[in-house]
């Protein structure tokens, strides 16, 4: 790896963080630049992303890792590239492509300073993929969230501030938990690095041990919280309803952070191979087993598209925990393709709600009054950008093919890459546990339902969006926020179409996952700058 | 001073749970930053709590390792308070917010039975 790659692993914290910085700067009225500059960095995001899961996709050397301040790996900071990292670094920036190109035609106006929050929000997301930090990631969530908090009152109004007021305050308590967590793990082996932590769990004394698992399942809370696992999830939909369509897009990739780390930490420290093997597990399928429960009743229950696509989100996520809960080296290659399929799918259906209701909400005039009451007179006519924007032709009939593809993907029916992910999964949990096990069936029998649940919902839903009101008026929707949700419905069928090459990738990020003797290793080894090593 | 230490945490958690359940926006903020105190306060024990140790190393110097604290949960702490009070803070602006707008300091944003 030569110098200029080796640190491209911290060019996805620094950009987004210097070009926040520098839009903050910018005065309000320059929404312009900071637009072109949003989009700018944005892109740069999805470019070195790209490169650096080409960089481990090549494996040579299957992991980087970046020492902060040069200090060797337990005493310092580090951060750690692996695939299961790139691979989510990818599918954050291309969700916040997206949802930015959304919101560049008229979101971007509803309140101040969108941009920076953009920015930091991504941050937090990318500095949690890529921290081996216990602590690290603790600081990374919360620039996540605080961008968060700022973003769910994008456009303000009273139900989104009632909404995120709920929405702090619980994230707020879960922050306080995770450091509980962090605490105590930290009080009983002395580390805080992950890769050293796993080492360190061995040589753990008996006696210590219960309160190390209470530190672990505190942790774990803290980050279910976040995934959304009834029954912590209640706080979930209300606000991702509540929040404006671009930002529930790329929340929609939050609340994977949170799935993220229970992977991360769950297969690191007690995988396969550890004493504590399988530590927390049946909670997960449990939980998970009943967050996609509930989440199936309530899409049925939901009246709103919004709160629909909410559910959605917690399916999405409790399929995702029971998959992880059976620990498996199958499973979980499958659970991952089923999370970038469901993310992105999840992702466009926020975007296409907004959208599809614009014709008929009375939240589109309150985004008009609030962008009236917030737009200064003086400012560059905004009609000449109005027109920027083509508007597209048959403008119904393609949001009602967008909408039957997300309801494909999101339900798991054939063609699309949702039955595929659903289909590995559940033909891995079948192969693993046998036809004899009544666990395999459950999980199979829930996930099935929920599919059919979903598409009940989506069915009902669509019907009395596209076909139902005659007289309903034809939403001006633009080519430019027509794109994104098309880019990412693309990304789907180009996972269906290359489901080969794709699902390869996933197993040797799921078989990296389950003997992290090789991340341990590459991390407490790596190399100085300066001193031997490669550079 | 363990029992001291502890007894405190104690009560600043019981307290903050109690008021984070409490129906005022107000009695929540508090009961955040009572929870945030004893988290703080916790982080600092599991540094072990020792007397008349200073965690910094002087430089030059033959180090005896334990005649110091450690240093980590105290920079740990640190980063904690920095944190919990900007989120606080920012908290405390939604909830004027919330206030403003719903006209009410429930936080469901309006009075029960109404």
């Amino acid at each position: 790896m030569s110098v200029g790659l080796h640190h491209l692993i911290i060019v996805p914290i620094l950009l987004p963080l210097l070009a926040g910085a520098v839009m903050l700067l910018l005065e309000e009225r320059r929404r312009r630049i900071k637009a072109g500059l949003n989009l700018l960095v944005t892109l740069a995001q999805v470019g070195v992303a790209a490169l650096l899961l080409r960089q481990v996709h090549g494996g040579n050397p299957e992991i980087g890792v970046y020492l902060l301040g040069n200090w060797p790996a337990p005493f310092g900071i580090v951060l750690v590239l692996d695939r299961l990292s790139a691979l989510l670094l990818l599918l954050a920036s291309v969700l916040a492509l997206a949802s930015l190109l959304f919101a560049l035609a008229r979101w971007h106006r509803a309140g101040p300073h969108f941009h920076p929050l953009f920015q930091f929000l991504l941050v937090g997301i990318n500095g949690a993929f890529l921290t081996g930090d216990l602590f690290n990631l603790f600081v990374f969530f919360e620039v996540m969230l605080a961008a968060s908090y700022g973003l769910v009152l994008h456009g303000s109004g009273t139900t989104r501030v009632k909404a995120g007021l709920h929405y702090i305050a619980v994230n707020l308590a879960s922050s306080l938990l995770f450091l509980i967590g962090v605490a105590l793990i930290y009080g009983v082996t002395g580390t805080l690095n992950m890769a050293d932590l796993a080492n360190r769990l061995t040589q753990v004394a008996p006696e210590d041990l219960g309160l190390l698992r209470a530190g672990f399942a505190i942790l774990g809370v803290a980050f279910l919280v976040k995934a959304g696992m009834w029954p912590l999830c209640f706080w979930l939909p209300t606000t991702y309803a509540a929040a404006s369509a671009p930002a529930a897009a790329l929340f929609s990739i939050m609340s994977k952070v949170g799935v993220y780390a229970i992977l991360r930490l769950g297969l690191l420290l007690f995988g396969d191979g550890s004493d504590a093997a399988g530590f927390g597990s049946s909670w997960l399928l449990y939980g998970g087993l009943l967050t996609i429960g509930f989440g199936a009743i309530a899409v049925l229950a939901s009246q709103d598209l919004s709160r629909l696509a909410g559910y959605n989100v917690l399916i999405s996520s409790g399929t995702l925990l029971a998959a992880l809960g059976v620990a498996d080296l199958a499973i979980t290659a499958g659970a991952l393709f089923y999370l970038l399929s469901s993310t992105l799918a999840i992702s466009a259906f926020f975007l296409l709600i907004e959208l599809a209701e614009r014709g008929r909400r009375p939240g589109a005039d309150i985004l008009a009054v609030t962008m009236e009451a917030f737009g200064e007179p003086e400012e560059e006519p905004l009609d000449s950008e109005e027109e920027v924007g083509i508007a597209i032709p048959a403008t119904m009939a393609i949001l009602g093919l967008s909408f039957l593809l997300c309801a494909l993907l999101l339900a798991g029916l054939p063609p699309l890459s949702g039955f595929i992910g659903k289909f590995v999964l559940l033909d891995a949990v079948l192969r693993t546990h046998g036809t004899a096990n009544a666990t395999a069936w459950v999980l199979l029998a829930v996930i099935i339902l929920s599919g059919l649940a979903v598409v009940i919902a989506m069915t009902r839903a669509g019907i009395r969006t596209f076909w139902g009101p005659l007289e309903r008026s034809v939403p001006r929707v633009r080519l430019i926020e027509i794109t994104p949700i098309g880019l990412l419905l693309l990304l789907c069928v180009a996972l269906t179409v290359q489901a080969g090459p794709v699902m390869r990738y996933l197993q040797d990020t799921a078989a990296a996952l389950h003997s992290p003797q090789g991340y341990i290793e590459g991390v407490l080894s790596a190399p100085r700058a300066g001193q031997g090593g490669e550079t | 001073m363990e029992l001291i230490v502890a007894l405190g945490i104690g009560v600043l958690v019981a307290s903050g749970v109690w008021l984070i359940l409490r129906p005022r926006t107000y009695q929540v903020i508090i009961g955040l930053s009572l929870l945030s105190y004893a988290v703080n306060l916790l982080i600092f024990g599991m540094g072990r709590l020792r007397e008349n140790a200073a965690p910094v190393v002087e430089a030059g110097a033959v180090i005896d390792a334990s005649q110091y604290t450690d240093p980590l949960p105290q920079a740990l702490v640190l980063t904690a308070i920095v944190i919990s009070f900007a989120t606080t803070a920012l908290f405390l602006v939604v909830l004027l917010a919330s206030r403003g707008l719903t006209g009410t300091d429930h936080v469901d944003g309006r009075e029960p039975g109404s």
